[in-house]
C-alpha cells in the first residue's frame, strides 16, 4: 500500500504538472518564429519518394528532397 | 544454417502442439492446439523446401517490400467480407431469432457469433488494414526499405494465425469475457510475441529513414503500435487454470477489473480504430488530393492532444456502477475535452482538400475519405456527448451504443480503408489506374445508405429503449417488462440488418473491382518493386 500512495500521490502533482507543461510546450514549440518554413518540408514527403527509397546519403545528395 | 534452427523449432513446436491436443480439457484448446500444428507442420514444409537451396544474394534495399502488403491488402478485403457477413448475420439472428439454428447451438448461435464478428471487423479487417497501410506509409515516408527482412511476413502470417486461434475459440466457448479482448491466455501470449515484433518492423524502418524528419502519420501509426501493447498486456494478466485448457482467471477482481477492461475497451478504439486510422489520414488523403495537409502545426498539436487525453476516457463506460463518482465524472471530463483535438483533427484532414473541393464531384476515392472524416467527426462529436453521466442514463445499454460504434467503425474505419485500398492496389500491383470508377461510386453509395440506415434505425431503437426502460407509473413501478422494449425494437432490427446488407453488398462491389484491377486493368511500366521478384 505504501507504494501505491506514493505512486498515486506523484501521479496527480508532479507528474500531472510534467505532462501538462509538456504538452503546453509543444503547443508553443509548434508555433515559434519559423515554424512555418521548417514545417514544409516534412508536410511534402508523402510526394518524395513514391516509388523507390531514397538512396545512401553519402553517395548522392542531389537527389534528396 | 538458420534454416535448420528454424525447423528444429517448427518441429518442436507441432509436437508440443500435438501433445497439447492430446491432454487438452475443453474443445476449444483441442481445436486451437491442432491449428498451432498444422500451422508449424506448413511452415515446416515451407522451410524445408527452401533449404540448402542457392539463393541469390540481390540487394533489395533499393526498392520496397510491398509483397507483404499486397498480402495484407488481400488479407483487409476478404477479412472485412467475413467480418460483414458474420455482422449481417447477427443483425438478423436478433430480428428473427429462429436463424439461432436449433443443430448449431453451442456454436452458431449470437453469442458465439457476435465477438467472432466484432473481431473479424475490428482485428481482421482493422488490424490487417492498419498493418499493411502502416507498412506502405512508413517506407515511402522515411524513404527507406521495411527492416527486418522476412520479420514483416512473419507479423503477417503470425497475425493470421492469431486471427484464426480467436475466432475457433470463440466458436467453440473459450473467451475471457472482457470485450475486444476475448481471446484466451495462450492466443494473447501469441498477440504479444506478433505485436512486438511488428514494433520492431515498424521502429527499425523509422531508424534507417533517410528523411531527416518523422512524418506525422508515422507517429500516429507508433503511437498506436506501443499503447496497444501496453493495453494488450496489462488488460490480458491472468493465470491459466491448466496449461492444457483454455480457461484462465483474470488478475484482477471487482471494480479494479471493470476498470481495467475499460481503461483497455475505450483505449482500444482510441488507439486502434483511432490514431491508427489517423495515420492512413495524414498519408492517403493528401496524396490522394495531391496536396500537403492544411497544416502542418495543427497536425503535431492534434497528436499530442489526442494521446494525452484519449488514455482517460475510459472510466465513462463504468457510470453509475461501484466505480467512485470521481473516477467516472474525470473519464467523463476528459471524454468532453476530446472534443477539441478531434474536431481539430477532423478540420484538417477536410480543409486539405481546400482549393481542390472540385475533385469531390470527379474523384469517387476522394470523396470516400471525405466521408470517412465527416463520420469521423460526426461519431467524436457523439461519443463525448453520449459520456455526459445524464446522457448515459438514457443511452448506456442500449441501441443507441451500438449505433454509435457503427458509424464510427463502418464510417470512418471502414470508409477510409476502402479510400487507402483504392488508392494503394492499383499501385502495388503496378496498374493505370482501378477498373471501374463507376463501381467506385456504386460502392460508395451502397455502403453511405447502408450506414445511415443503420445509424438511424439504432437511434431511434436505442431512445425508444431507453425511455421506455425508465417509464414509470403513478405509483412508481416500471411500465415495461424487458420483452416488452424487444418487442418494440423489430422493424428497426429489421432495417439494421438491411444496412447491412448494403453496406456488405458495396465490400463485395469492392472486392469485384479490386480483383479486376489485379487481372484487367493495363499495367504501367514497373517503376515499383517487381511483382514478379516477390
Amino acid at each position: 500500500m505504501e507504494s501505491y500512495t506514493f505512486l498515486r500521490a506523484f501521479a496527480d502533482s508532479w507528474m500531472l504538472i510534467a505532462l501538462f507543461a509538456f504538452f503546453i510546450g509543444v503547443c508553443f514549440w509548434v508555433f515559434r518564429p519559423g515554424a512555418s518554413k521548417t514545417y514544409e518540408s516534412p508536410a511534402n514527403i508523402p510526394f518524395r519518394h513514391e516509388d523507390k527509397p531514397a538512396p545512401p546519403r553519402a553517395q548522392d545528395p542531389s537527389k534528396e528532397a | 544454417m538458420t534454416n535448420y534452427l528454424k525447423l528444429i523449432v517448427l518441429g518442436l513446436i507441432a509436437f508440443l502442439a500435438l501433445i497439447a491436443a492430446n491432454y487438452a480439457r475443453d474443445l476449444a484448446y483441442l481445436v486451437n492446439a491442432i491449428t498451432i500444428a498444422l500451422a508449424a507442420g506448413a511452415a515446416f514444409l515451407w522451410v524445408l523446401r527452401t533449404t540448402d537451396e542457392p539463393v541469390d544474394r540481390v540487394d533489395l534495399s533499393g526498392e520496397y517490400m510491398d509483397g507483404v502488403i499486397r498480402a495484407g491488402a488481400v488479407a483487409t478485403a476478404l477479412w472485412g467480407v467475413v467480418g460483414f457477413l458474420v455482422g449481417t448475420f447477427i443483425a438478423f439472428q436478433l430480428a428473427f431469432p429462429w436463424l439461432n439454428f436449433e443443430f448449431l447451438q453451442g456454436i452458431g448461435n449470437f453469442g458465439r457469433l457476435r465477438p467472432l464478428h466484432t473481431s473479424a471487423v475490428i482485428f481482421a479487417f482493422g488490424g490487417n488494414a492498419l498493418i499493411c497501410t502502416s507498412f506502405y506509409v512508413v517506407q515511402r515516408t522515411s524513404a527507406a526499405r521495411l527492416w527486418g527482412g522476412n520479420l514483416a511476413w512473419f507479423v503477417f502470417w503470425g497475425y493470421q494465425l492469431f486471427i484464426v486461434l480467436a475466432a475457433a475459440g470463440y466458436l467453440f466457448g473459450a473467451t475471457q469475457s472482457r470485450e475486444y479482448a476475448e481471446p484466451e491466455w495462450y492466443v494473447d501470449l501469441w498477440l504479444t510475441v506478433v505485436w512486438l515484433s511488428y514494433l520492431a518492423v515498424f521502429l527499425g524502418t523509422i531508424v534507417k529513414r533517410r528523411e531527416p524528419h518523422i512524418y506525422v502519420a508515422n507517429w500516429f501509426y507508433l503511437a498506436f503500435i506501443i499503447t496497444v501493447a501496453m493495453l494488450h498486456v496489462v488488460n490480458n494478466m491472468a493465470v491459466p487454470v491448466s496449461v492444457f485448457g483454455s480457461k484462465s482467471v483474470s488478475l484482477f477482481s471487482g471494480v479494479q477489473d471493470a476498470m481495467t477492461q475499460w481503461w483497455y475497451g475505450h483505449n482500444a478504439v482510441g488507439f486502434f480504430l483511432t490514431a491508427g486510422f489517423l495515420g492512413m489520414m495524414y498519408y492517403f488523403v493528401p496524396k490522394q488530393a495531391e496536396r500537403p495537409v492544411y497544416s502542418y502545426k495543427l497536425s503535431i498539436i492534434h497528436f499530442w492532444a489526442l494521446i494525452f487525453i484519449y488514455i482517460w476516457a475510459g472510466p465513462h463506460h463504468l457510470h453509475y456502477t461501484a466505480l467512485p463518482d470521481w473516477a467516472t465524472t474525470l473519464g467523463m471530463v476528459f471524454s468532453i475535452v476530446l472534443w477539441m483535438p478531434s474536431w481539430g483533427g477532423m478540420i484538417n484532414g477536410l480543409m486539405t482538400l481546400s482549393g481542390a473541393w472540385d475533385k469531390l464531384r470527379t474523384d469517387p476515392i476522394i470523396r470516400m475519405m471525405v466521408i470517412s472524416i465527416g463520420f469521423y467527426g460526426m461519431s467524436t462529436f457523439e461519443g463525448p456527448m453520449m459520456s455526459i453521466r445524464a446522457v448515459n442514463s438514457l443511452s448506456h445499454y442500449t441501441d443507441w451504443t451500438i449505433g454509435h460504434v457503427h458509424s464510427g467503425a463502418l464510417g470512418w474505419n471502414g470508409m477510409i480503408t476502402f479510400g487507402a485500398l483504392y488508392f494503394m492496389v492499383p499501385r502495388l500491383w503496378n496498374r493505370s489506374g482501378l477498373y471501374s470508377l463507376r463501381l467506385v461510386s456504386w460502392h460508395f453509395w451502397l455502403a453511405t445508405i447502408g450506414i445511415i440506415l443503420y445509424a438511424a434505425s439504432m437511434w431511434v431503437s436505442g431512445i425508444m429503449e431507453g425511455l421506455m426502460w425508465r417509464e414509470v407509473d403513478a405509483n412508481g413501478f416500471l411500465v415495461n417488462s424487458f420483452a416488452d422494449t424487444v418487442a418494440a425494437k423489430f422493424p428497426m432490427n429489421v432495417v439494421r440488418g438491411l444496412g447491412g446488407v448494403l453496406f456488405l453488398s458495396g465490400a463485395l462491389v469492392m472486392c469485384y473491382n479490386l480483383y479486376m484491377t489485379i487481372r484487367r486493368s493495363p499495367a504501367v511500366e514497373a517503376t515499383n518493386s517487381v511483382v514478379a521478384a516477390e
